[in-house]
């Protein structure tokens, strides 16, 4: 044994390399000590580089989208003299305080009585075009609110038209902006309820948010009820219970490539079949958020797959050891340790569906909409084909009403996956 | 020794894992009033074997066990068998603690909570006491028993799954490499352990290290190469082995 380890012959020249105690002070080896060095910082500046670019890109999206939305929350108001004792309104106090006000007022001829008093008191600037098309509806709100209006001489403040709005905030044609200044001391600002409260309008001035908003916060939720328990049920059965063969090999690439299909062409699928084959309502939030479902669900199955593969195996064994039953260690062992990894890719998922347009411009999602809906089969739209539509306008005050709805977007967005982060953070097992 | 009938008894077993085998007809009985070890060198099969025991194995694709083996007389492997309530009378502490990522009340009182072995809120806590206390895990852990189960030491971690293993009154426990994750206290304590436990329980522990064997058994089993080479008395074993194979073995020459 000991014996082979020595050499026994001398070993000639040629083989022997000699080898010296390496000299960690050399040239060479200090040059190469700074490359490494060198090397190090160049990979970090490049990192910090490319998180500060994408923190700049983010802060110049949200700045601009502030600057010029901002605007869209905000409505100009002017202050309308009004005599509508004197307007021969063919309505009584008692009519006013049943139900059917509304019908009363307009029977009276209330808008032709504003748009005289706008005719009257602006006459040389525009009269009864400076007010927006709610200018009235605003005067009978008032009036129903107070019936004492009918009787006596008072001054109501009244949204003004589009383009006295934007010129008063700063923008459009110099002759606006000059009516604006001659009008200034009667203009005032204030916070656009029609605009957080009402649906789409083709007056920019009366235009709201709140109809997309709903409807997109229904399809969500279709989408949500949906996806979630198809995504996770099915992520449990193939892990955990189904056999791997060949047919649970095509599940799973039919399941990823699912997920990788362009958003238009469910969009069309949801046509064919939700439209075409069950005959749903058209524009319907129910419809939207099947389609919008069929595209989310392969997002969370596969999540869901990996955040369930990825509990460690010692766990399964332990509560098997201990007599559970598979339903038991799935649900008192797997899920719990898998949920924040499957909530991380239902927010993914979710966020998708929530900037989709594509394929809901497919199934009638993109039609004038201009009440909220109330129903999830009622005719709705969503925030991000709202935003599309506006943006298509061409008339100019749909520009801040465009990026104020961005804005809103966003706000659900956030609010949406801070939600989802307080979750997560809620079920997330400390090791 | 004993005249009683053997609590588990194997005899003719095969295991299979796909077209390879794993386990070559192997028979054994495991007594009652003794601790039962396996020793062989890696991949000899010891722990697949232990795996048949309480039927482990049936979650391994490919895995198929052919042979009788008898808990009481019996079958384990009969259909008319329920795994869930064999896993619960053959109970099973792993080779790396595996604690749940629950408080330590919680691992304890799991097992006797999915059985409906406590009777009241009162009486489960009485379970996790004694199970607690049976490991020699109580004085450590009782003012401390809402915390992490994982944020024990590993040796602490070993006697909670213990623990909870005996938790829910099993008659027999298999220990796969119980002390292999651990170091030499905690492995002196676990010992310790298996000896207060001994003839409650029948103990079955597979391990790597002979002197282990030695200490803890009264019985030995030697696998190599997926067969059971001898099987007897520890003392015999150690001392006096019929088979050469066993010899080289206990002795250093491999493994």
């Amino acid at each position: 044994m000991s014996k082979s380890l020595v050499p026994e012959a001398p070993v000639s020249a040629a083989q022997s390399v000699e080898r010296r105690p390496t000299d960690w002070r050399t040239a060479s080896m200090q040059r190469r000590v700074r490359q490494r060095y060198a090397a190090e910082r160049r990979f970090r500046w490049l990192g910090l580089a490319a998180v500060v670019a994408s923190a700049a890109f983010l802060l110049f999206l949200l700045a601009s989208m502030l600057a010029r939305g901002a605007g869209g929350f905000v409505e100009t108001r002017i202050a309308l003299p009004l005599d509508l004792a004197r307007a021969g309104l063919d309505v009584t106090p008692a009519q006013l305080r049943g139900p059917r006000a509304d019908l009363a007022l307009a029977g009276a001829g209330l808008e032709r009585a504003v748009d005289t008093a706008a005719e009257t008191a602006f006459p040389r600037v525009g009269g009864a075009a400076l007010l927006s098309d709610a200018a009235w509806l605003r005067v009978r709100e008032a009036v129903k609110r107070d019936p004492g209006l009918l009787g006596r001489r008072a001054t109501i403040d009244v949204p003004v038209a589009s383009r006295l709005d934007i010129a008063f905030k700063g923008g459009g044609t110099r002759a606006d902006r000059a009516i604006a200044r001659t009008l200034a001391p009667q203009l005032s600002r204030g916070l656009n309820r029609d605009f957080l409260g009402g649906a789409d309008s083709t007056d920019p001035t009366r235009a709201g948010i709140w109809g997309a908003l709903k409807g997109s916060l229904l399809t969500m939720l279709v989408t949500l009820l949906l996806a979630f328990p198809i995504g996770v049920f099915s992520a449990l059965y193939l892990e955990e219970y189904a056999p791997r063969n060949r047919w649970t090999d095509l599940i799973e690439v039919s399941i990823n490539n699912l997920a990788a299909v362009p958003s238009i062409i469910f969009g069309l699928l949801g046509l064919a079949v939700f439209l075409g084959t069950f005959h749903m309502p058209r524009s319907a939030a129910l419809v939207g958020g099947l389609t919008l479902a069929l595209m989310t669900t392969p997002v969370i199955v596969i999540a869901a797959r990996n955040a369930i593969g990825a509990v460690p195996p010692s766990i399964r064994d332990a509560a098997r050891a201990l007599g559970a039953s598979p339903v038991q260690v799935v649900f008192h062992h797997v899920l719990p340790l898998a949920l924040p990894g499957i909530l991380t890719g239902t927010i993914i998922g979710m966020a998708r569906a929530l900037g989709e347009t594509a394929p809901l411009l497919m199934i009638g999602m993109r039609a004038f909409i201009a009440a909220p809906p109330e129903r999830l089969t009622d005719p709705a739209t969503v925030l991000p084909v709202q935003i599309f539509l506006w943006s298509d306008d061409v008339q100019a005050g749909f520009v801040e009403k465009t990026s104020a709805a961005i804005i809103v977007l966003l706000v659900f967005l956030l609010a949406m996956n801070g939600l989802a982060i307080y979750l997560r953070n809620r079920f997330e097992t400390r090791w | 020794m004993s005249n009683a009938p053997p609590k588990m008894t194997a005899s003719g077993v095969d295991v299979f894992y796909g077209a390879k085998q794993a386990i070559r007809n192997v028979s054994i009985d495991v007594r009652q009033e003794d601790v039962t070890a396996f020793i062989g060198p890696s991949g000899c099969g010891k722990s697949t074997f232990l795996r048949t025991l309480n039927r482990m194995n049936d979650t391994i694709p490919g895995a198929r066990v052919s042979g009788d083996i008898r808990l009481d007389g019996e079958d384990v492997y009969a259909k008319t068998m329920d795994v869930v309530q064999l896993r619960a009378r053959v109970g099973m502490v792993f080779q790396k603690p595996n604690p749940f990522p629950k408080s330590i009340f919680e691992n304890v009182a799991y097992g006797p909570r999915i059985h409906g072995l406590a009777r009241s809120r009162a009486d489960l806590a009485q379970i996790v006491e004694r199970s607690l206390t049976r490991a020699g895990l109580w004085n450590e852990v009782k003012d401390r028993l809402g915390d992490s189960g994982t944020a024990l030491s590993g040796g602490q971690q070993q006697r909670l799954c213990i623990a909870r293993a005996i938790a829910v009154d099993p008659e027999v426990i298999l220990m796969d490499e119980p002390c292999s994750a651990l170091d030499p206290v905690a492995t002196a304590r676990i010992e310790e352990l298996i000896h207060d436990l001994r003839g409650r329980y029948a103990i079955v522990i597979v391990t790597h290290n002979m002197q282990q064997a030695a200490r803890v058994s009264q019985r030995t089993a030697f696998f190599h190469l997926g067969q059971l080479v001898e099987y007897g008395d520890t003392s015999d074993i150690f001392t006096n082995p019929r088979e050469e194979r066993t010899k080289d073995y206990i002795t250093g020459r491999y493994g």
